[in-house]
């Protein structure tokens, strides 16, 4: 069972955690490309974009010229160079999923748009940088590189077209509907293609010079799918079409435009191969997203968790001046000094909406660095797989298979402690590294797309609704109510909430997941008796009933006799998902704790502040621990219940139930049992007035054993809020919002 | 002009001026509440004369066998100073030389003279009679005014100007300089040329822009010697302080209905005439 700190003697930390604390928490401590990345973000996120917010650049679909300064920002502070190695003009080395991360946590910080403008460019390069070829690779981005000093150019900036068909013509979003045909074929030459392609809701259209467009064959010549290369230059109709009137996320530019061009083949994402007579690209456009969107959706799900952080300070300062200048507020007064603060539940729906924040933020990041791990683990295992010429999915399967078993057999060694598995035995094997990896950010990719943007706008709505009337107004600081708008569009692109909770309910039933799962709980309970104040332990029982819940509901089928969780029964599975997500998303933010704790105390500037620190972030973990365990012990009950028929009052099943008689006479032996007995049938046929007889736990006692055992795990957890409410109360905040409001800039 | 220029910068860090500054008393002496964890910047007259350096040492490069080179001096804590190096350093390039020392603005400025003075004496390559020691008229800590004075007339610098905004060197040698004086006026002076010390005020030059790729070519030598500061002791006796408050705010407020604009304008003017 959960223990907790009693109420702190000790004195609330100082002030609102610095950069010194964060860089620990999130792992850049020791990444000075990144601290600056930060920095140089930061400045163009609170001057030039919150300048635009303020003087009503949001209030437009058009691409302005003043919301093309920001992109020129986005230049000269290196945000568009993040995406370059050093040698294509950027300024850092290796991958880059964390960098961009960063940036677009900052630049979110202040507007949405801003931030998915950023990652617009990115996402268009992003198929190239995956698949392309050396030569495409060099050409677009060296290209898009801002310029170098000396240099005289305007980079090229660019969109990517997936599909987003036009709605309600039922279209499933996994068909195409851009075409490529072959246009020209002189013999021995090279082909050219027609690629007709309608995009709908493109980002960063307005400004684009390349598109890099999916498209299916619509010519015997041309096999299956592919991603092609567009310029503006190209022959044909380059038709931008008209801005999408968005009420969200205006400082980005989206549009439905038209192609219709004849290029090279050699524009085709990653070549291709020339087959008796048949162009058969070398990545089908469905290899190439996939690359592509699992690591292009954590930094939208940090876009989210950064708007959540970023409400605290200017609530904070609302609820504590919220009556000054009020006849009969003197200085030095409570409810001078104080505010709102002075009530209980501003300050514990404040801490529900930071703790949400800092477990988004927690989540994300863990999902960003674990790409950065993995991208060169996934090139080691193209090479090894190449080596022994392993080529196409059903072989790779076939050769992971036994890697996969061993992964399982190591994982499950290491947590145990086995003497004679150092570190050499696990790095020696890269497939079974990547493997691990790989089902981990499989999980982790859409829980933090999920999570932090599907639950987080909800907690931004709770953030809009702490400032009171001024929270809808343009005049509120922080922006706080076009962050809750924007933070729905955040859940629906690049994927929907929907698209991520069916891949969650696939790659969260792997072997490997599951094992991985199982080792995370064990290592909760293990936090748990090293640092109970973070609430590890409820989190570790939480896990133990969804992994319970999960068995249970692979196995188990409804009244006519249907499995219940199957790919179509997604009643079952999508909850499920959700509460998978509240679970990872607690334990990323105990994790980041305890790194703070392991690791200020060596950072001079953090641990400055290190012990109320990190009491009160694991208070937030402690708050955020009960919150995710009761989310999954309410959606695990509702499964594992919600699909038993309920008993009825009918003949079949009244061998449930006493007759009135019978209890009768078991009175004589028995005395008192006719109080306990509920369900009980009288000689007329009469019953108690309720639906049925009450439904049976019959092969479900565990279940409610571990539920029972949960609820008792959320002792303690309402003294945590209590201590972070208290803290919130008396932290130290800036004068002022170091980025203005609305109003003239 | 072909003559190289060696340009120290001497610049202190102070609280991000958005946080709450709160004067406290610690058991060292006056302090800033919480200074240690508030977001810290470079002291802005101190950043306003490295611009101005480094504008200066672009348009002044020397030759390559004899380049022009510019030093940031500073004295603060090391763990602070690497926090603000991150924005600083993507601005231009410079050779930094942190000493760590204490924060804050209640520091003996005498004494602080003295170490930084010793610390440019001792830096290598460093030619004094190509020598403008660059740093703030003014301080965002507390402006006892004075560091910079100090420090010259240590390192024997009689040149001195204080409330500078602008400086151009001529083609043989000497060089103007605009001083602040009073009615929002300058004094214009010519130097015969360095070693000069100059105390900035804003100067004219904008903040530049951050670049990280300057700025990773700047760190590659700033974290071997910020590892390597050498601490410095300062003399804590020589100084006491009585007291130490906020500088108070002035605000006197009247609700007045239906006022019209030429009265408004009227009592403001004789508001101001009679704070003159």
């Amino acid at each position: 069972m959960a223990t907790t700190l009693p109420i702190s003697q000790s004195r609330p930390m100082l002030t609102l955690p610095g950069d010194a604390v964060r860089q620990i928490l999130w792992r850049f401590a020791n990444r000075f490309d990144l601290q600056m990345l930060v920095s140089s973000a930061r400045g163009v996120a609170r001057g030039t974009v919150a300048r635009l917010v303020a003087s009503g650049e949001r209030n437009t679909h058009e691409w302005t010229p003043a919301k093309n300064q920001m992109l020129e920002a986005f230049d000269r502070a290196g945000i568009t160079a993040a995406f370059m190695e050093p040698e294509e003009g950027g300024f850092i080395s290796g991958p880059k999923n964390l960098a961009l991360s960063l940036a677009a946590f900052e630049l979110a910080w202040v507007d949405g748009g801003a931030a998915t403008a950023s990652l617009a460019g990115f996402l268009a390069l992003a198929p190239i940088h995956e698949r392309g070829t050396p030569r495409q690779v060099m050409r677009y981005k060296s290209l898009s590189a801002p310029p170098q000093p000396g240099e005289n150019r305007k980079p090229w900036r660019g969109a990517f077209a997936l599909t987003e068909p036009i709605p309600y013509v039922g279209v499933d979003t996994g068909m195409l509907n851009g075409k490529v045909r072959v246009a020209e074929w002189s013999d021995g030459g090279e082909p050219w293609l027609q690629v007709e392609k309608r995009g709908r809701f493109i980002t960063g259209i307005a400004y684009a010079d390349f598109i890099t467009a999916a498209a299916v064959s619509d010519d015997p010549r041309i096999k299956g799918s592919c991603i092609v290369i567009l310029e503006k230059s190209d022959k044909g109709t380059f038709d931008r079409g008209t801005p999408t009137k968005k009420l969200v996320h205006q400082l980005s530019s989206t549009g439905d435009p038209v192609f219709n061009l004849k290029v090279p083949a050699s524009r085709i994402v990653g070549g291709y191969t020339l087959k008796d007579g048949v162009i058969v690209p070398n990545f089908n456009h469905g290899e190439i997203i996939e690359a592509v969107f699992r690591r292009t959706r954590v930094p939208v799900g940090l876009m989210t968790a950064a708007k959540l952080l970023s409400a605290v300070e200017p609530v904070i300062r609302y609820q504590r001046q919220r009556f000054r200048g009020a006849e009969g507020t003197r200085p030095g007064s409570i409810r001078y000094e104080q505010g709102i603060q002075q009530r209980q539940d501003a300050l514990h729906r404040l801490v529900d909406v930071w703790a949400t924040g800092e477990a988004a933020a927690s989540l994300g990041f863990a999902a960003a660095r674990l790409f950065d791990a993995l991208d060169p683990l996934e090139k080691q295992k193209d090479a090894l797989l190449k080596e022994r010429g392993i080529v196409g999915a059903r072989a790779e399967m076939k050769a992971f298979r036994e890697s996969q078993q061993r992964a399982i057999e190591l994982l499950f060694k290491r947590a145990a402690g086995a003497p004679g598995l150092d570190s050499e035995t696990w790095e020696a094997d890269p497939l079974v590294q990547f493997l691990l990896a790989d089902a981990e950010a499989s999980v982790l990719c859409p829980a933090t797309k999920l999570w932090n943007t599907g639950h987080g706008v909800n907690m931004l709505r709770e953030a809009v609704s702490l400032m009171g009337g001024y929270g809808i107004t343009e005049d509120c600081p922080g922006f706080l109510a076009n962050k809750w708008m924007d933070a729905q569009l955040e859940a629906t692109y690049e994927g929907p909430e929907a698209v991520q909770r069916r891949q969650l309910t696939v790659t969260m039933t792997s072997d490997l997941f599951l094992a991985l799962f199982r080792v995370w709980t064990c290592e909760m309970r293990r936090i748990a008796s090293t640092d109970p104040g973070t609430g590890a332990c409820t989190l570790a029982s939480a896990m133990n009933l969804w992994l319970w819940t999960l068995n249970h509901l692979q196995n188990a089928t409804d009244p006519e006799g249907n499995k219940l969780y199957h790919g179509q029964r997604q009643g079952v599975t999508f909850p499920l998902a959700d509460a998978l997500c509240w679970l990872l998303a607690s334990r990323a933010q105990i994790l980041d704790v305890l790194e703070l704790e392991a690791r200020g105390a060596s950072d001079p500037l953090a641990a400055e502040d290190l012990p109320a620190t990190v009491e009160f972030l694991s208070d937030l973990c402690h708050t955020q621990a009960a919150q995710a365990a009761s989310e999954a012990s309410r959606i695990c009950a509702e499964l594992v219940f919600g699909y038993n028929r309920h008993p009825r009052w009918d003949e079949k099943e009244h061998h449930n139930c006493f007759l009135a008689e019978e209890l009768e006479d078991l009175e004589k032996t028995m005395a008192g049992i006719s109080a306990a007995a509920v369900d009980v049938l009288f000689a007329d046929g009469s019953h108690p007035q309720k639906a049925g007889p009450c439904a049976g736990c019959a092969g479900s006692e565990e279940f409610l054993r571990l539920q029972s055992k949960l609820t008792t795990c959320l002792t303690g957890s309402r003294l945590a809020k209590d201590r972070a409410a208290e803290t919130l109360s008396k932290v130290m905040i800036p004068e002022a919002l170091d980025y203005p409001a609305a109003g003239p800039a | 002009m072909a003559n190289a220029l060696h340009i120290v910068a001497c610049a202190g860090i102070v609280p991000d001026p958005l946080q709450t500054l709160e004067p406290t008393l610690a058991p060292t002496g006056p302090a800033i509440r919480n200074e240690m964890v508030l977001p810290a910047m470079l002291d802005p007259w101190a950043a306003c004369a490295l611009y101005e350096a480094a504008s200066l040492i672009a348009k002044n490069p020397g030759e390559p066998q004899n380049p022009s080179k510019l030093w940031l001096v500073s004295l603060t804590p090391k763990a602070k100073l690497q926090q603000v190096m991150m924005t600083v350093a993507q601005k231009l390039s410079f050779e930094l030389v942190p000493i760590d020392g204490p924060i804050g603005g209640f520091t003996d400025a005498h004494s602080t003279a003295a170490i930084l003075a010793e610390t440019i004496a001792a830096l290598p390559g460093l030619d004094r009679g190509k020598l403008l020691l660059f740093g703030g008229w003014e301080s965002a800590n507390r402006g006892a005014g004075v560091t910079l004075q100090l420090i010259g007339e240590r390192l024997g610098i009689t040149d001195q100007f204080q409330g500078v905004d602008q400086i151009e060197l001529r083609d043989d040698g000497p060089f103007e300089v605009l001083e602040r004086v009073e009615g929002g006026r300058h004094q214009v002076s010519v130097c015969a040329g360095p070693p000069a010390v100059l105390g900035w005020a804003t100067g004219n030059l904008p903040e530049p822009r951050n670049n990280p790729q300057i700025g990773m070519d700047n760190m590659r030598t700033i974290m071997p010697v910020l590892q390597k500061a050498k601490t410095a002791a300062l003399d804590t006796n020589s100084l006491r302080y009585v007291s130490a408050t906020l500088p108070a705010q002035q605000r006197t407020t009247r609700v007045v209905k239906d006022m019209h604009p030429e009265a408004i304008a009227q009592e403001i003017v004789e508001w101001i005439g009679k704070d003159s």
